[in-house]
């Protein structure tokens, strides 16, 4: 059985004056339904256009799109702009970064709830406001049927990230991608939120795509994770795999530069050198190799050959992007590595 | 809500009273003599200090603005205990010794013909700047929006005089078409009435248009590129409610804004078009007092637009406040 979504070979790139954008490379995953994936990434590494592309978005702008995304068995990249609108808020939706720029400024939050719901349901405008107040209240809203009458203005910001999910939820959609729904919120409604997904998880068996920063998030709500890294999926697992037994270089310096509890208060935190590379001049070879510590292990192949993904172990689902043998691999992470986790 | 509304009528009266109290300043000051005006050509120096008296010009500014505010809210009598006494209703705006008539009736007689230009014109050019500038917005980049915004910008480089004398040339001398623009009562003869004003809107409309497909156009793109017409086209929604419902509504308020200042001062006279065209409108009718050294009727046309621009100015902070909730007016 195939699964609910399915990406092969996605790259998206946009042509500038400065040269061609190579947003998105190569990436493949799949997510199944009632399942979360976690895409994890610094900024401009991907996350955003790949979910965008997945809804479709790009259709119509000069962004070039090409590979294969399957949506409950619908070609999204080929099918025309038509046949993706009537997927957009039902089989799939999204929930954005940024709620207040994300919601209308000059209609109430009741109806652009309602909204959604109308464009793809028959039925009357009361019907839709009823609903609205019932996506409001599911979603944790106190006195949904006064709040309904609010602009967004007059939400707070967890209020405003909770209406935008309730939204993206009133037509049911089997596949849910949240572009860091809660990177502007603090700890405590951060929590909520993500308590708020997975319930509603649970509750429609909905698939997830969680695109966040935060490891701690993933590590918490995901099954599955992607590591991006210049526009390109260095690393792909499941949780329990990337998160214990990390693969590429870049997945180390993520994890060690996580403050500990447990650790020595007095140790530096160990962060990764350099910054993201430009997506209009991506490094030659593995776009990580000049942030790289371990660049000496491998020689020139780092700098000129791309590497290919390649599974950590023969038929399991962990897949990396590195030169290094896996030998060299497992020899650093436990001797180096390790010992700082 | 209501308190705001009040407050701004207040202060908005508050600024008339101003305005008028410049205006009779620099009357004042003008080195022009209403009494010596009116005096005639067999005149002598006492005539005119009779003259004077009888003008209440012998008295100090304060108390000739007192009695002219009084007289807006209760009426005067001018030449009082003279034999050629004037009566002057309230509101009394002055009285024009030269047409031998109040200037609140002047004024009242010329409004038709000003409100006939300034609300054909408007409408005209709101169906023209709103429809090219969504249809430039939207297809943007190809040739209907470098016609569009080409012919935009060469309406907006014309001028009244120019445009609508060659309008004129060849509708009206040459093809026929149309009769010679004026005023007839809309009322009594109302094709008569369109056929006459077709020139002044469409020379009106051709030049404000510009500037409203421009102003739409920009603000329809820049609306374009926000996080809200995302989220609208990751709803489902189709593009025809995009582009209406969300993209135009959020571009609407600058519009709105120019729209109503634009429409205040026309109000107060669209001098030019009404003096290219020959309307007798407030425009035609300042034109003629300034020419005329008619102090009253100046007056009374520079207060009356006044009133027009503030008014559309409180307008307009109400309607900013229905069109963006989050604006609040206190």
């Amino acid at each position: 059985m195939s699964a609910f979504l399915e990406v092969k070979n996605l790259s998206v790139a946009f042509p500038t004056e400065d040269g061609i954008v190579q947003a998105v490379d190569s990436l493949s995953f799949s997510v199944e339904k009632g399942k979360t994936l976690g895409i994890v990434g610094e900024s401009g590494s991907g996350k955003s256009v790949t979910s965008l592309a997945i809804l479709g978005l790009q259709k119509g702008s000069k962004a070039r799109v090409s590979g294969e995304i399957w949506v409950d068995g619908n070609e999204i990249i080929s099918a025309s702009e038509a046949e993706v609108r009537k997927l957009r808020g039902k089989a799939m939706s999204m929930i954005f970064q940024d709620a207040l720029a994300a919601l209308h400024p000059y209609y109430t939050v009741g109806h652009q709830i309602a909204e959604a719901y109308l464009v793809h349901n028959d039925v009357s405008k009361k019907v839709a406001a009823t609903r609205a107040i019932e996506m409001l209240d599911r979603v944790g809203i106190p006195e949904p049927h006064k709040r309904v009458n609010d602009y967004p203005h007059q939400f707070s910001g967890g209020m405003r990230q909770r209406a935008m999910i309730a939204m993206a939820l009133s037509c049911n959609p089997s596949l849910l991608i949240a572009d860091e729904p809660t990177t502007a919120l603090d700890v405590t409604v951060q929590a909520q939120i993500l308590e708020l997904l997975r319930d509603l998880q649970k509750e429609f068996g909905t698939a997830i795509i969680l695109i966040t920063h935060d490891l701690g998030v993933v590590a918490e709500t995901a099954d599955d994770v992607l590591l991006m890294y210049a526009g390109k999926q260095i690393e792909y697992g499941t949780v329990r795999d990337v998160l214990q037994v990390p693969q590429h270089p870049y997945a180390w310096g993520l994890l060690t530069s996580i403050p500990r509890l447990t650790g020595d208060p007095n140790l530096a935190l160990t962060a990764i050198q350099g910054a993201p590379p430009s997506l209009i001049s991506v490094p030659s070879g593995c776009a990580f190799h000049p942030r790289c510590t371990y660049v000496d292990n491998v020689g020139t192949a780092c700098t000129n050959i791309i590497p290919e993904l390649i599974p950590v172990s023969e038929g399991k689902h962990h897949s990396v992007r590195c030169h290094m043998s896996a030998k060299v691999r497992q020899d650093i992470f436990a001797n180096k590595v390790e010992p700082q986790l | 809500m209501l308190k705001y509304t009040l407050r701004r009528v207040v202060s908005g009266t508050l600024v008339l009273g101003i305005v008028s109290a410049i205006v009779f300043a620099i009357f004042y000051i003008l080195p022009s003599d209403p009494a010596r005006l009116a005096c005639g050509k067999s005149c002598t120096p006492e005539l005119v200090a009779r003259i004077q008296v009888a003008l209440e010009l012998d008295q100090s500014l304060p108390v000739q603005y007192g009695r002219f505010i009084k007289g807006i809210f209760v009426g005067r009598t001018y030449l009082e205990n003279t034999d050629a006494a004037r009566e002057c209703g309230a509101p009394c705006l002055g009285y024009s010794y030269q047409t031998d008539l109040p200037v609140t009736e002047l004024l009242v007689d010329r409004l038709p013909a000003t409100l006939s230009i300034a609300v054909g014109a408007s409408i005209l050019w709101l169906l023209i700047g709103l429809s090219s500038g969504i249809l430039s917005a939207l297809r943007r980049g190809t040739w209907i929006d470098r016609t569009s915004q080409g012919f935009a910008l060469a309406a907006a480089s014309l001028q009244i005089y120019f445009v609508g004398l060659i309008l004129q040339f060849i509708f009206v001398d040459k093809l026929a078409w149309l009769p010679m623009p004026g005023y007839t009562s809309p009322f009594d003869y109302p094709l008569d009435w369109a056929k006459q004003m077709v020139l002044p809107w469409v020379t009106l409309a051709f030049l404000l248009s510009a500037i409203y497909s421009r102003l739409t156009r920009s603000g329809m793109i820049e609306t374009m590129g926000e996080d809200f017409v995302r989220t609208a086209r990751a709803k489902g929604l189709s593009s025809r409610d995009i582009n209406l419902k969300h993209v135009l509504r959020a571009a609407m308020t600058p519009i709105v804004t120019v729209f109503g200042l634009d429409l205040g001062s026309l109000l107060g006279g669209a001098v030019i078009t009404e003096y290219v065209f020959n309307i007798p409108g407030l425009g035609k009718l300042s034109t003629e007092a300034v020419t005329n050294l008619d102090l009253p009727v100046v007056t009374g046309t520079v207060l009356f637009a006044a009133f027009f621009i503030i008014t559309a100015n409180i307008v307009v902070d109400l309607l900013y406040s229905a069109l963006d909730p989050k604006v609040r007016l206190t």
